[in-house]
């Protein structure tokens, strides 16, 4: 038996390795654990002073409101990703098994336009559709329907989540079911496997992966945008990023808002290790 | 060789004439820049104010060049200004109930009121306008002011019912009553709401639980929280069928431009926002500043700000008055800016309908605010 070969220090992969490392430590790392210790400063006469108290914490977390405002956050974005996988997923089926490679490039392609244009003005574009006198309660009105109260709801909060996930939820779930070994459908639909249980029982198990990917950046998107949930949901309740802009717009009280900030990030942290533990969990192994 | 040399400048080629032309030619616009170089004035302010229509003419007559950074609320400000080093601003445009706490932190510079005609104001307390004055020393000067109160759609309430702010509750309006997003305004108009009158800021504990409950009580009817734009907004496209927090500053820009819109001053009283101009402590430009705030004082700045595209203000100044009168009788009219007219803002202040936008006086700014949030949450 060899004795274990002692692993030497690559400098090639290292000196490609570092500007990443690099980059995260000055641009992520840094200002993580700047935000962390600001939590514990406080504000005099609206400037920020170094200290290292709890106040902030118990503060934040003391209040009624903070709560309500997570719970509503973690309820629209759930509501959001189950919304837009659902709706995302008959497109990326159709997209990936039954149309041609051109038609599916060109798609793809149309998916990506708008990310070529502001998530701001996408949005504000909402209101002339979903406003009482707007588009879509004008066509209502011809068969004597309403007029609905869409913009300011959670209706138009979630219109606005599926504005900025849908796309890139509809090109992971493509790309996910595109890369399924087709052999493997065709086996079960030749071992007298129905169609939807073949979808259930073969297409999305071996899609697992790239669809709780899509699904966990839908979440992480809906969680932290203040966009939608302000313009098109009129910050009725507030979620938490509309509250990170109040704690800082009154008061300036930035210690606060990074409590909040935190807040997020844990739960962003903890749902996207979940979701990847599950995501690269093999059945049958422990 | 050294003659050669000699004679060669005296008698250029045609070749040199090229490149010394050239290089003169294209060392011009370096040359001019130098010569008459635009000075760049860092100004703090509400939306609109360092926009071409109320800035471009003075830019233009004086070479400089206005770059604005715009902020929403008192403690906004106080906020970026707090964050910015010394002499980042050259020119702040501050709500009066904060310019006590600027001067107080050190961040304006001291003015010298002979060089504002404060004899020309409309109104004795514009001369002295609470917190303006430190000392004997002046800190800011008023350049405008506007009047909060029922801002509502005429197709959903009536003039009538428009004059007591009870119809925010009013059930045909359920879910269609807007807030501005900031506590101050709006807390203040409930405050009103229970008849607080003048002392609508000074409220002891009891009070202020009363303006909770009532300001509670009207959650059931609000629709939405919006920024300027979402104000302005939602009640072009009848989202929102009443507006708190809010006055002619917003439903003025939408009244021309033929909304059913319209504010008015109700029989509780209505609150004033009052626009003040400082001098930023360390400014190095403080000559063309005050030259600045010289003009936003005379007949044409006045008349530039009663007019001006985001927002419109009342004139302070009687000279600013009869220019106004004179250009745009109309939009004087409509604002009541005719002496003798019944909502002449002037009378209004003297008939004690009209309070001065103040800071709370027995809680905090952070208490309004907590139960601000609260608000929104419920």
């Amino acid at each position: 038996m060899n004795p274990p070969e002692k692993k030497s220090l690559d400098l090639y992969a290292m000196t490609w390795r570092l500007p990443v490392i690099v980059w995260q430590t000055i641009f992520f790392v840094g200002p993580l654990l700047f935000m962390v210790a600001m939590s514990f400063f406080v504000v005099k006469n609206y400037r920020m002073v170094e200290a290292f108290e709890f106040t902030n914490w118990e503060k934040m977390l003391g209040r009624g409101y903070f709560w309500d405002s997570y719970l509503l956050t973690l309820g629209l974005a759930s509501l959001s990703t189950v919304v837009a996988m659902l709706i995302a997923f008959p497109a990326a089926y159709a997209l990936a098994f039954k149309v041609s490679d051109s038609a599916r490039r060109w798609a793809i392609f149309l998916l990506i336009i708008p990310f070529f244009t502001s998530y701001l003005v996408r949005t504000f574009s909402w209101y002339v559709i979903l406003a009482e006198s707007g588009v879509i309660n004008a066509i209502l009105g011809y068969v004597g329907l309403g007029p609905y109260t869409m913009l300011n709801t959670k209706f138009g909060t979630i219109v606005g989540y599926m504005t900025l996930t849908l796309p890139l939820v509809v090109i992971l779930q493509t790309f996910a079911l595109a890369n399924i070994d087709t052999r493997l459908v065709e086996a079960a639909h030749n071992l007298g496997c129905k169609p939807f249980a073949t979808v259930w029982r073969v297409v999305i198990p071996l899609a697992k992966t790239g669809l709780i990917i899509a699904a966990l950046f839908c979440f992480i998107l809906s969680f932290g945008d203040f966009v939608a949930p302000y313009y098109l949901g009129g910050s009725k309740p507030p979620t938490l990023p509309i509250l990170i802009i109040d704690t800082t717009k009154s008061g300036q009280q930035w210690p606060r808002a990074a409590v909040v900030a935190i807040m997020m990030m844990v739960t962003l942290f903890a749902v996207a290790f979940a979701a990847l533990t599950a995501a690269y969990h093999k059945r049958g192994r422990s | 060789m050294a003659s050669n040399r000699k004679n060669s400048v005296l008698t250029p080629s045609r070749r040199d004439v090229l490149k010394y032309g050239g290089a003169a030619a294209l060392s011009m616009p370096f040359v001019s820049r130098a010569w008459a170089q635009t000075v760049e004035i860092n100004m703090l302010a509400w939306y609109g104010h360092g926009e071409p229509d109320v800035v471009g003419e003075f830019e233009a007559a004086n070479n400089v060049k206005f770059k604005p950074k715009y902020y929403a609320g008192g403690d906004n400000m106080l906020g970026l200004i707090a964050q910015s080093p010394a002499g980042t601003y050259d020119i702040i445009l501050s709500d009066a109930e904060f310019v006590q706490q600027l001067n107080a932190a050190g961040y304006i510079e001291e003015l010298n009121a002979a060089d504002y005609n404060f004899d020309d104001m409309l109104y004795d307390d514009f001369k002295q306008f609470p917190g303006h004055w430190a000392d004997g020393k002046l800190h800011s000067v008023m350049v405008r002011c506007g009047h909060l109160g029922v801002s509502y759609n005429k197709n959903a309430i009536t003039a009538e019912e428009a004059q007591s702010y009870k119809c925010f509750w009013k059930p045909e309006v359920k879910g269609k009553v807007g807030h501005f997003d900031w506590h101050l305004p709006s807390l203040g108009m409930m405050s009103l709401t229970n008849g607080n009158g003048a002392g609508l800021w000074d409220l002891d504990d009891t009070k202020w639980a009363a303006v909770k409950e009532t300001t509670m009580s009207l959650r059931p009817q609000v629709g939405g929280f919006f920024d300027y734009g979402g104000t302005f907004n939602s009640l072009k496209n009848g989202e929102m069928q009443a507006m708190c927090g809010i006055g002619d500053w917003i439903t003025g820009v939408l009244e021309k431009d033929g909304a059913p819109v319209a504010s008015v001053v109700p029989k509780e009283g209505g609150i004033q926002w009052t626009e003040s101009y400082c001098i930023g402590k360390g400014s190095e430009k403080q000559e063309i500043v005050k030259k600045f705030i010289q003009y936003m004082l005379s007949p044409e700045g006045q008349v530039k700000s009663a007019q001006m595209a985001a927002y419109p203000g009342f004139c302070i100044t009687k000279a600013g008055r009869a220019k106004l009168n004179e250009v745009d009788k109309k939009e004087a009219e409509r604002t009541g800016q005719v002496d003798g007219m019944p909502n002449d803002p002037i009378t209004l202040i003297k008939e004690g309908r009209i309070h001065y936008r103040d800071i709370p006086k027995q809680q905090s700014l952070e208490d309004w605010n907590d139960f601000w949030s609260e608000y929104k949450n419920a």
